[in-house]
């Protein structure tokens, strides 16, 4: 956990009390809504299709139990009873009233929480791995550079009215679970052959009506760099990032139009003139930052104890076991991924019961400490592999040990019509359906790795372009129509998904998907052929002549 | 309208003069767009007045640097406040280009804009609103803390942190 120190606490404080005397200002009309809109977004409120909304940032997709508790205490309190983790490792309270706002805001100030920088048209919540300082893949914990970049990038004053919002992603594992080649801005932390740390940069990914991947334009940037090379990027797209068209204000756009190239040379450009100045990070500084993330005190474990081979003789601890725990860089620990997908939920919603039942888990089994990742599930990171059968036994009284990480089930949805002002279409009865088809979980244990992803819109909020089958729903005279695609993926190899056909209405989603998989498992060449390979194998037709010859 | 300069309220020395139909005023200063600039170009020279110059947002600042031995004031536009391009031009104009003379923002200022301004290096506000003017002390010391380093002089916390480390303080209303 990183450890706000006395300058962050009175950044917070004075934070709320600016935002407090700004509501004031506009409830006496001194402001107008126009006026106060960037405002209010700048702190996480939205107005959305029933109420106002309160985004919470979770820095790094990083919580502690107390952090969660609280927000358990603002979901019981002021909301109905649940809270709902984003995409981009933050949590929506969806039905808060106005007048309730700035006291949940204090209550959540206390425990170090804050809604700043989760909307408007600034740097958003850098984003990072889940399993950040756990997993044994990564060159670094990239929630140091996260961090560094959060204090950067906190009411920046030449970077607060931007052209439209942006968004970094970091890994710093070969592996990316961060979605970093669909973000404005990617950092792949890595080590070049002399053994330096470094980023390779990535610039114009994202999705929305316009997806793109990101493109490469540094292939290796030392770490003491970083701030003054994406403050020379903000600059670029400040000053020269589309204002006459919303749509078209993304960075991606500005990328597209000029090129990478042309883009690449006037950063580079910019950067020469403060690569040296009072932005470069020396060895003090990060050792700083670092300083402040405390580790927890790991014992010297077995990493096969006893208890974990005596609880694998029950199939369903086993199934939990080799669904949703991972390899910790500890020997003896193990990484715990918590479904938040029971199938017939809305995906990434958790009741106020839940949290409080995950953050008395966290205290019991794992430091403390919880994370949220893009795929909205949560996330203990530091779990004594020995505790494992005790921790999935109260998991699996509290509804929480649904063995479907990665599974279909494990549905990626944006709260669609059902919340949100700007969508189409319902994104969570979809989802709901979908994984009521499959919920059968040797049937979906037998069809393995297969993300599905759901936009209500075109805006993309549950990026569907990246999922493996996608699904946009979109509004044809008055009705809800979907589009799928297919072979989306969000990793390291990011592409976005090719359309299979005709949209198809409301009610034929979930057959059409049934009859998705089974194209799957008929043309897969072997069961260790995922989903995603054999679309890559033989691309789209052979599974739009079978679907589409049934509907 | 009410001119701010380094927090204090003061009398605007410089009298704005439209694109059209206004003639050049002679021995005042005067503030001009940079189409005027350009067109009286000579007649500003022999008019031997103070001129101010109104930078358009969407013209590369480096682009004044020839001008800028000739002015007396440099004003850069927000034609909302939601359009933050000035920001960036106001900080390269200061710490790249080096001037040193008056900085003046115009156009939507708005009070909740006035202490980012600052920091990007205006040291002249007319705000939009006549109230916000009388807040302007307020909105100046609306925060104490400042992450990042600009060209203000202002200490930022990349540094002030140094040479002290992290205490274990339990995970209560700590972490973040």
């Amino acid at each position: 956990m990183y450890v706000y120190d006395e300058f962050d606490r009175a950044f917070l404080a004075e934070r709320v009390a600016d935002f407090r005397d700004q509501v004031e200002r506009r409830l006496s009309g001194a402001l107008t809504e126009d006026e106060f809109k960037p405002l209010r977004l700048m702190n996480g409120v939205y107005l959305q299709l029933h109420a106002y909304m309160l985004r919470i940032a979770i820095p790094y997709g990083t919580l502690s139990s107390d952090q969660l508790r609280r927000m358990a205490h603002v979901a019981r309190v002021y909301d109905r009873g649940y809270g709902h983790f984003t995409t981009r490792q933050n949590i929506q309270f969806n039905w808060i009233k106005l007048e309730d706002l700035p006291q949940a805001m204090a209550d959540l100030g206390e425990v170090g929480v804050h809604g700043i920088q989760t909307s408007g048209n600034c740097i958003r919540n850098v984003t990072t791995d889940q399993w950040a300082g756990a997993t044994p893949e990564e060159f670094d914990d990239p929630r140091i550079w996260a961090e560094i970049l959060r204090q950067y990038s906190t009411f920046h004053p030449e970077f607060t009215y931007l052209p439209r919002k942006f968004k970094i992603a970091i890994t710093a594992a070969p592996k990316d679970r961060a979605a970093t080649k669909v973000h404005d801005v990617g950092l792949r932390l890595h080590r070049n052959e002399d053994g330096e740390l470094g980023f390779e940069v990535l610039v114009g990914g994202g999705l929305g009506r316009t997806p793109f991947v990101g493109k490469s334009i540094r292939p290796f940037l030392p770490v003491r760099h970083v701030l003054s090379y994406i403050e020379a990027i903000m600059r670029v797209y400040n000053q020269f990032g589309r204002r006459d068209n919303i749509y078209k204000a993304r960075i991606k756009i500005l990328v597209h139009e000029i090129g990478a190239e042309a883009f690449a040379e006037a950063v580079e450009a910019e950067w020469a003139n403060i690569r040296d100045g009072a932005l470069q990070l020396t060895d003090e500084i990060i050792d700083d930052i670092r300083a402040r993330f405390l580790y927890p005190d790991f014992a010297a474990l077995e990493d096969e104890p006893a208890e974990l081979t005596a609880a694998l003789e029950d199939p369903r601890f086993a199934t939990w076991y080799r669904n949703s725990v991972h390899k910790h860089k500890v020997p003896g620990y193990s990484i715990v991924t918590i479904s938040l997908k029971p199938v017939g939920a809305p995906p990434g919603d958790a009741t106020a019961d839940q949290m409080d039942a995950v953050a008395d888990l966290a205290d019991a089994y794992a430091f403390h400490e919880i994370r949220v990742g893009h795929e909205q599930n949560l996330c203990l990171p530091n779990v004594a592999t020995r505790d494992l059968p005790e921790l999935w036994r109260r998991l699996d009284a509290a509804g929480l040990a649904t063995p479907n990480v990665n599974h279909i089930s494990d549905i990626i949805a944006c709260p669609g019509l059902d919340y949100c002002a700007l969508a189409n279409a319902r994104a969570i009865p979809v989802a709901q359906e979908i994984s009521k088809r499959f919920a059968d979980l040797d049937r979906s244990r037998g069809i393995g790795r297969l993300h599905v992803n759901i936009s209500g819109c075109i805006n993309a909020c549950g990026h569907h372009h990246v999922g493996h089958i996608g699904i946009l729903g979109v509004e044809k005279n008055g009705q809800e129509f979907y589009q799928i695609t297919l072979g989306g993926r969000a990793d390291e190899h990011a592409q976005l998904g090719t359309l299979l056909g005709p949209a198809v209405s409301y009610d034929q989603v979930p057959g059409l998907i049934e009859d998705i998989v089974d194209a799957y498992l008929e043309l897969r060449s072997s069961p260790k052929e995922l989903f995603i390979d054999t679309v890559h194998r033989l691309g789209v037709e052979p599974f739009k002549e079978r679907v589409y010859a049934t509907h | 309208m009410p001119l701010i300069e380094n927090g204090k309220l003061v009398e605007d020395r410089f009298t704005r003069v439209a694109d059209e139909d206004e003639a050049l005023p002679a021995s005042t200063p005067v503030l001009v767009s940079l189409d005027r600039f350009l067109k009286e170009e000579e007649a500003l020279k022999s008019a031997n007045v103070e001129v101010g110059l109104i930078w358009p947002n969407n013209k590369p600042i480096a682009e004044i640097a020839p001008y800028l031995p000739r002015l007396a004031l440099v004003a850069l536009n927000f034609p909302t406040f939601r359009d933050g391009r000035a920001y960036s031009q106001a900080r390269l104009l200061r710490e790249r280009l080096g001037w040193k003379g008056p900085l003046r923002a115009v156009g939507n200022v708005l009070r909740d804009q006035f202490l980012i301004m600052a920091r990007s290096g205006f040291d002249q506000i007319v705000p939009a609103k006549e109230a916000d003017a009388r807040a302007f002390d307020e909105a100046m010391h609306s925060y104490t803390v400042f992450y990042q380093p600009t060209g203000d002089g202002r200490k930022s916390l990349l540094r002030a942190r140094l040479g002290r480390s992290a205490t274990r303080k339990g995970t209560t209303g700590e972490a973040a």
